[in-house]
Formats: structure tokens, sequence, C-alpha cells
């Protein structure tokens, strides 16, 4: 039998392999609910090689990786399910080229989202790309691999919608160019005009091979951004005035949160939405405009428009937005999550009434961002819970009104978003059984021997 | 709950109707603004009740000292009337609602109120504030509530005003030096005209600069400036504080300059009306003004209210000029620098 750790260590620099209890402590949880399993080792490769040689091993051995970003999904989704080997990607966080005419980046596998965001505002102030609202450590890949959604999801879809080509090492250690990269220098296109292979990997979870390079578009980043905050008290009005904002499609992004504190929220829905110009004309007409297609919520007094003085903008305007932190410690003991699902904008009031009555039965403080996705098509719906780390019983009422929410927002026409493996097991439970098929084959054929993230997308027959 | 004091036989006898024909927004000769004003009284439907833009201003133009306003907004709310949309009263009830967090220095007989606004931290520091400065009542527990006003629930600030009192009295204050206009305001018309007793002395924040630069006598320099002043909405239910303001601008040597719309012909900061009637009337309000203090090229436009501050200062310094807070313009006559100032906000993408 080889020594896996000693195989390990031919391939990267010992001190970046670790099979120590602590670190292993570290790499079996994440923030959120899920139960913790530990790796048996972790490894932090800084180039392609090395990632193929790892998986090359562990294909042969027939041993688990799992390939970690910022570990940030809350619902376990690199949890080593099977132990194995956690490939922690954070050494390979190379910004490689930021092509300004094309306006995309190439960033590596590890790459963050706050160190591409830095680097577009030093070097290229005028280009922006599609932040999400998650710590800045989250990762520009793991992100797309989760379909993220950031600050342009509303105009431009979910971040993986801007995925401009990938570099990925395949289960079995081949590395493959996907999209216009495959046969050409540029990286404008992640499939067309050939087959977009690029599904093979977002919302797969690292189940079918491991992104080492990735192509992210990047969009104009205007001079003037304005956050814009309008008030209804009824749930039932929301997806039209969501309607309605996306439809002037003169709006960036649109989220809607409800929540009960701080108290100027409670009993009301707080929709936020941000306008941009290159000139104060421009961002006046985008104003005006917004202002033209909700005047009769205003007229009937259902609904409102706060006036926001530059202390309130702040962290308004700030990327990515600091509340969901301050929210994750409401209940003390730092402990957060949500189920999100991908849903319809006509199912807001259901989802959010469900929000509440679920609190109030778990006795859980609540609070829930619904982001609108491409125009409005869809939106990402949070049911977000608080719970004290330290109080296993409120943990257990949350991952219990995690589990309730998730059920109703499935039975409701709603697909989980970054779903923990139970929530897997429920989507694929609902799943039509020729694209769950379908879905096996292709696991099968890319994964022969199932060593990557095992646990995830799992089909028992 | 406490009722308004009102008296109307005032109003029966009165001829001219001040309270509606000197109005801004409204257009009503005496005959017209009697009629309705006797609808009002009555407790039947007006117009006015609906097109009010709750500025305060027929406070200052009643001559009888009836509160013609309090008693339009007792009748908006008896009515249903909503000045402003519905969601925008609700987020003002709840975020200004006592949740029992005190937020207070260490007190003395005599204490600073900031109400619940964060800008007195910047402002009330420096030798005008020596010996006082941390004795201080901040928060939702000691907010005056005068704000409902605005938004027609006069019945939020007469069932939360006598906890407010109490909470100050609680504190030992026998002065309360009201940083906020809108405190005083609340304490000495607001309150009394409900029948309610203030356990306490309210002081207007001008009336302790005055004596206070008084003391400092020998370190004021006369500043020689002009100066265009923003009076806001309160003012208006507090009038006999206008001349005390003339004292202060005298004592540092500043000239209040005539314009037009200073002293009873004041246009408000209008930001009200943008949540209340929308862009457009506050666009309006905001530009007239704006131009006047322009015209009148000022070396400062000095504010009192921080919600004017946050309103119109930015806009005051597109147009070049100056924004400065009242203390601030003291500060200088004593050889200190201003302390509130336009936050840089750069957005971030």
């Amino acid at each position: 039998m080889i020594d896996i750790y000693n195989e390990l260590t031919t391939i990267i620099d010992k001190d970046y392999v670790s099979n120590s209890k602590e670190e292993l402590y570290m790499y079996g949880r994440d923030p959120g609910l899920m139960p913790a399993h530990e790796p048996e080792y972790v490894v932090m490769p800084t180039t392609v090689e090395e990632v193929q040689a790892i998986i090359r091993l562990a294909n042969r051995e027939k041993i688990a990786v799992v390939p970690k970003g910022g570990g940030l999904s809350l619902t376990g989704l690199v949890i080593p399910q099977k132990g194995g080997i956690l490939l922690d990607m954070k050494r390979m966080g190379k910004i490689i080229e930021v092509n300004e005419k094309g306006g995309y980046a190439i960033v590596e596998g590890g790459t963050t989202h706050g160190a591409l965001k830095s680097c577009l505002l030093k070097n290229y102030p005028h280009l922006r790309h599609s932040i999400p609202d998650s710590p800045p450590i989250a990762t520009v890949v793991a992100n797309a691999v989760i379909h993220g959604q950031g600050r342009l999801t509303q105009q431009r879809g979910f971040n993986s919608d801007m995925v401009s080509g990938l570099e990925v090492v395949l289960p079995t250690g081949e590395v493959c160019k996907i999209g216009s990269c495959a046969v050409s220098q540029y990286w404008f296109s992640k499939g067309p005009p050939m087959p977009d292979l690029s599904s093979l990997f977002f919302g797969w979870f690292g189940t079918t091979g491991v992104i080492t390079k990735l192509g992210i578009k990047l969009y104009p980043c205007k001079k003037y951004r304005d956050p814009v905050l309008f008030l209804t008290d009824r749930a039932e009005l929301v997806p039209d005035i969501m309607r309605k904002l996306g439809r002037t499609e003169m709006i960036e992004d649109l989220v809607v949160n409800a929540q009960p504190i701080p108290l100027r929220y409670k009993d009301n829905y707080y929709i936020l939405f941000y306008i941009t110009g290159d000139t104060e004309e421009e961002l006046e007409f985008k104003r005006k405009m917004c202002w033209n297609v909700l005047w009769d919520y205003f007229e009937r007094r259902e609904g409102g428009f706060v006036s926001l003085i530059p202390e309130m903008k702040a962290p308004m305007l700030s990327m990515p937005s600091k509340d969901t932190t301050r929210f994750a410690d409401v209940s003390k003991g730092g402990g957060f999550e949500y189920s999100g699902p991908i849903a319809p904008i006509e199912k807001y009031p259901v989802y959010v009434k469900k929000l509440i009555d679920l609190a109030e039965k778990y006795s859980l403080f609540y609070s829930s961002a619904a982001r609108m996705i491409d125009g409005g098509h869809s939106m990402m719906f949070s049911f977000s819970y608080t719970f004290n780390r330290a109080d296993p019983q409120t943990m257990k009422r949350a991952k219990d009104a995690l589990d309730e929410a998730a059920e109703f927002a499935v039975e409701n026409g709603g697909v989980m978003w970054k779903p923990n493996i139970d929530e897997q097991k429920m989507t694929m439970k609902k799943m039509d059984p020729n694209t769950l098929e379908l879905m096996m084959r292709i696991k099968k054929l890319l994964d022969p021997n199932g060593i990557m993230n095992p646990g995830n997308w799992e089909v028992s027959r | 709950m406490p009722q308004l004091v009102f008296d109307r036989e005032k109003c029966a006898k009165c001829k001219t109707v001040p309270c509606l024909t000197k109005c801004q927004y409204l257009s009503l000769d005496a005959a017209a603004a009697k009629k309705e004003w006797q609808k009002i009284i009555n407790g039947e439907d007006s117009f006015v009740l609906e097109a009010c833009t709750t500025c305060y201003a027929c406070e200052e133009y009643c001559p009888h000292g009836n509160h013609p306003f309090y008693m339009i907004v007792d009748r908006q709310e008896e009515k249903g009337i909503l000045p402003s949309p519905r969601p925008i009263i609700t987020m003002w009830v709840n975020q200004c609602e006592p949740v029992g967090k005190f937020t207070v220095g260490l007190m003395q007989d005599k204490a600073l109120s900031y109400c619940f606004l964060a800008h007195f931290n910047a402002l009330a520091h420096g030798k005008l504030f020596e010996s006082i400065e941390y004795s201080v009542v901040f928060g939702q527990e000691f907010f005056c509530n005068a704000v409902y006003l605005h938004y027609a629930r006069l019945s939020v600030a007469r069932a939360r005003l006598p906890g407010v009192m109490e909470n100050i009295r609680k504190q030992g204050i026998k002065e309360l030096i009201c940083l906020h206009d809108e405190c005083y305001a609340t304490y000495a018309s607001l309150a009394p005209a409900y029948g309610m007793e203030v356990p306490f002395k309210p002081v207007h924040y001008y009336e302790y600069l005055v004596e206070r630069l008084k003391s400092l006598k020998n370190e004021v320099k006369p500043l020689g400036l002009r100066v265009a002043y923003q009076r806001n909405c309160s003012t208006r239910l507090i009038p006999q504080i206008d001349p005390v303001l003339d004292e202060l601008f005298k004592l540092i040597g500043v000239e209040r300059i005539d314009r037009k719309y200073d002293r009873k012909n004041a246009l408000c900061c209008a930001e009200i009306f943008r949540m209340a009637k929308g862009p457009d009337l506050a666009d309006d309000v905001q530009k007239r003004n704006l131009d006047d203090m322009q015209a009148v090229n000022p070396d400062y436009v000095v504010f009192n209210c921080p919600a004017c501050w946050d309103s119109l200062a930015g806009r005051v310094a597109e147009r070049g000029l100056k924004p400065i807070h009242i203390i601030d313009l003291c500060k200088l006559a004593i050889g200190e620098e201003q302390s509130l100032k336009l936050s840089k906000m750069e957005a971030e993408v």
C-alpha cells in the first residue's frame, strides 16, 4: 500500500501538504449547518501540472478529491463527505490577463473576487465584473461553479453566464480547454459558436473536474452609481414592482430585503436598486424613468421612495455588502445559513410568508434578500436564519427550518441554489428521470472512478 | 391621550386667516381660506388636508398662537390621510421606537440632547461645550418625536413623549440644552400645546451659545462674514427663537443676508416633500432656494438642522457655496475649526 502523504510531497512542496489534525479539523467543516467530515490530506497546488499530478494519483488510487475555493457556500459543498484529498486552490490566485479591448479577464482557479476587484480598480477603473455579496475571499471560479450571483446579475444573468472560457483538469487527469480558447488565443466565449461544454462544469460542484483557469467577462464601470430605495408594505406588490423596474432596462442590481431588525426594516419590503450613468444627466434620466414606472404605487400611497443621505448610501454602495456579515451575528455566536431557491419572481409573496412563518415556528431571527436575475426571468430568494454555534438546540431548529423552507420552495416551483447534499437528493427525486439519467451518464463518462467530490450529485438507483 | 388645547373663538374672530392665505403652497384668498379652515375645525373634509406639504409655517403665521398646524395634523390622522406613502410612515414609526437601550454620558444637572442625530457627536465639542460635552443623551429613548408632524402620526408622538420626558427626568436633568431645533420645539411648543407638563427646562442651543459666547467674549473675533441662513421647518414652531439667532450672529460679527427665502418667507429643505409629494415639488423648492442663496453671494450658507444639512449641504457645495452648521460658525469665531463637513463618499464599484 502506497503512502499517499509521501506521494503528495513528491508533487508539491511538503510545506503545502498536510495531514495534521488541526488542519484536517479546519478543512472538515464550513460556516453552515452541515455535519463536519474531515479530509485525510490537504494540498495547496500552484500549477496546473501539480493539479494534474494530484488528480492522476487520486484516480489511480481511487481516492476522493474535493476542490475548494473560499469555502463559503454555507451548504457544505466542500466538506469532504468521503475524506480523501482536499485541494485548496488559494495559491493559484493569479490574474493572468486582463484583455481590456476584449472585455474579459483570465484568472486562475483560486483567484478571489477581492483580488480581481482590486486589480480592476487600480489598473482598469473603467471596467468591472459582477461581484457577489460574499466576503472578498470568495473565488471567481467557485462562485461560477455554484452559479453564484453578483452585482451585475440583474442585467447579465448568473455569474456563470458571464464566463468566457475555461481550462479544466478532468477527473482522469487530462487538461482540457473549453470555449473559444480551445481553438484561439482569445477567451471571448465559453461555447458559442461551438457546442457549449462549459455546462459540464457549472452547477456540478467540482464533481466533474477541477477548473484551473477561467475567463470572466468585464463590463463598463459607469462614472456615477446611485442606490435608490423603494418601500412597500405589501408583499403581493413586490413581483410587479420588480418586473416594472426590470423592464425599464435602466437599473443595475435589484435586491428586495425583508427582515424585522433593525427596526426601520420592520413591516416593510425594502426594494433596493441601483442606477448608473456616465453623466449626471444619464443618471437623472434613469432615476426619472424608475419614478415614473412606480408612480402609481406612490400615488396610491402603497409604496414610497426613501430620501437617502450619504451615510445611508455608503453601505449600499459597498461591494460586497457587509450587511450579510452583520446579520450573521444577530443571534451572537456567528451562525448563519440560508436556503436559496431560484424561482419565478411571482413566488415572492408565498416565499416571504413561509420565511416568517418558519421563523415563528422555530423561534429564529430571519432575513431574506431576493435578488432579481436577468431582468426578472427569475430571482434568488434567500430563507436566512441565524443561530448561535455554541447552542446545538438553536442550530437544530435552524436546520429544521431550512429543510422545511427548501421543501416548500421546491414544491412551489423553485429549484434549490447551491443545494446541500440533502437538497440535492430532494432535487434529483423530483427531477425528470431522463434528465437524471443524462446527468448520471455524464458523470460516469467524466469521472469513471467517482473520485471527484463524492457525495454530491450522487445518484443511487 | 393628551388633546390639543385649541381655542375656536380665536379662529372665529380671525378675519385674515393667515394660516392659509400666507401658505406658500396654497393659493387662497381670505374668504376661501376662512371656509376651508372652518371645515377643518369642524372635522369636515377639506382639500387643504391633502394638499398640506407639512412645512409647519402656518404655526408661525397664526397671530393668535392657536396651533393651526397641529390641528391640521390631528385632522389628517383622524381622517386616515397619508401625507407620505404608508410604508414611509411605517418606517419612521418603527425606527424611532424606544427599545430600552439608553445611550447617556456623564450626566449633570445640565445636559445636551443629541436627539437621534449622530451629527452632534462631531459638533458638540471644543471650548463652546467645555464642562458639558460629556453630559449627553442620545437615541430613541430621548427622541423628541416631532417628526411625526410630517406623517400625520401625532398619536405616536403623544403616546411616546411622556415616556421620553420621563427618561430625561430620570437622568436628573434640570436643564436640557436641545442641539436639535426640533427637540426644543417639542418641549417649548408641541408638548404644552397638548397640555403635557415638561419636567425640565428646555434650552435652545442658540440661547446656550449666546451665553457661552458672552462668557468667552475675550476670545471672540468678529468674523466679518455675510451668510445666507437656511431656516428649517421646526423653527416655525418656535418663532420666538429667531431673534436669538440674530443676537448670536451679532456676537460673532456675522451679517444675516436679507434674502428672499429667509425669515417668514423661508423655504424649508424640502426633502420631506420628495418622499411625500414626489420629486418635482422638492426639486422646484430646492432650486428656488439654492438660486436665492447663490444670488446673494454669501460667504457661507448656515444650517441649523442636521436634516437640512443632509438634504442641502451637498447641493449648496455643488453651487460653489460653503455650507456650515451654526455651531461651527461660532467655533470659527473663537479660533476653532469647522467640525461637521460634507462626507466624502466615493462610489465603490
